[in-house]
């Protein structure tokens, strides 16, 4: 959907030129495609949002940010039997196989990647309702965050642009 | 006053996407009309990658050259974001 209507876009002759990301997950196998996709966009001149709300959260928090996993549980793709997953230790398995991986192929860490695409000129916003929720306060956020947004503003930001919920 | 054009390699061998583009714009943020940007990049996904990005931002290719183990795209800056 999203798609034909950006080819209608382009094709009448306008151009996307701003890209907004929901980020609502924060594992691993979440955070890279996002921040690969809003380091290309603002590699192409195009205005940048992300929206870190729920466990997106945990992605932008200095405590946690290292930290991110990535679970076998529920990812039918990873190898580890769903039935296993469950198994303690597995977690930390998977992800530290996904972080050799990610290490192997020059990939920058999260942390690296933020700070990098933040510097590109990509808008860090943080959901004011998340950090509520979690008890999140400004000063565990990471320096690289922009504002603390609701819903309202970041809707509007996002106006007029192509916008991707991850 | 006007200084010369200056060609600038871009090393971006083993960076996966994407890396080169992400590498080629930082260049390009501090490069100056007429300036030659150089990439060399292994990722496979890299010369169309950077066709997009040239045609995105109102660059030229000079040219596309395929070395024995990566790619290189020349690019020459003709359009500066204001």
């Amino acid at each position: 959907m999203a798609q034909t209507t950006t080819l209608k876009k382009e094709a009448a002759g306008v151009r996307v030129h701003k890209l907004s990301i929901i980020l609502s997950k924060g594992t691993l196998d979440m955070a890279y495609p996002a921040f690969m996709l809003a380091s290309a966009a603002a590699a192409m001149g195009t205005e940048v949002h992300v929206f870190f709300t729920f466990w997106g959260l945990s992605v932008i928090n200095k405590k946690k940010e290292s930290k991110l996993k990535v679970a076998p549980v529920g990812n039918p793709a990873l190898s580890v039997p769903n039935i296993l997953g469950v198994i303690p230790g597995m977690t930390a398995m998977t992800t530290s196989m996904m972080r050799g991986k990610i290490k192997g192929m020059k990939l920058r860490a999260i942390p690296e990647l933020i700070h990098d695409a933040h510097e590109m000129g990509v808008h860090i916003h943080a959901c004011s309702t998340t950090m509520d929720m979690m008890g999140v306060r400004q000063e565990d956020l990471i320096p690289e965050v922009d504002d603390i947004v609701g819903a309202a503003t970041f809707l509007q930001l996002s106006e007029d642009g192509q916008t991707i919920f991850v | 006053m006007e200084q010369f054009a200056e060609k600038r390699i871009i090393d971006s061998r083993g960076r996966p996407c994407p890396g080169p583009v992400t590498d080629l714009s930082k260049a390009y943020r501090v490069a100056k009309l007429g300036d030659v940007l150089e990439v060399w990049a292994t990722d496979p996904a890299a010369k169309n990658e950077i066709q997009t990005w040239a045609k995105h931002s109102g660059n030229d290719i000079l040219e596309i050259a395929d070395e024995k183990n990566y790619a290189r795209i020349v690019v020459q800056v003709t359009k500066k974001r204001t």
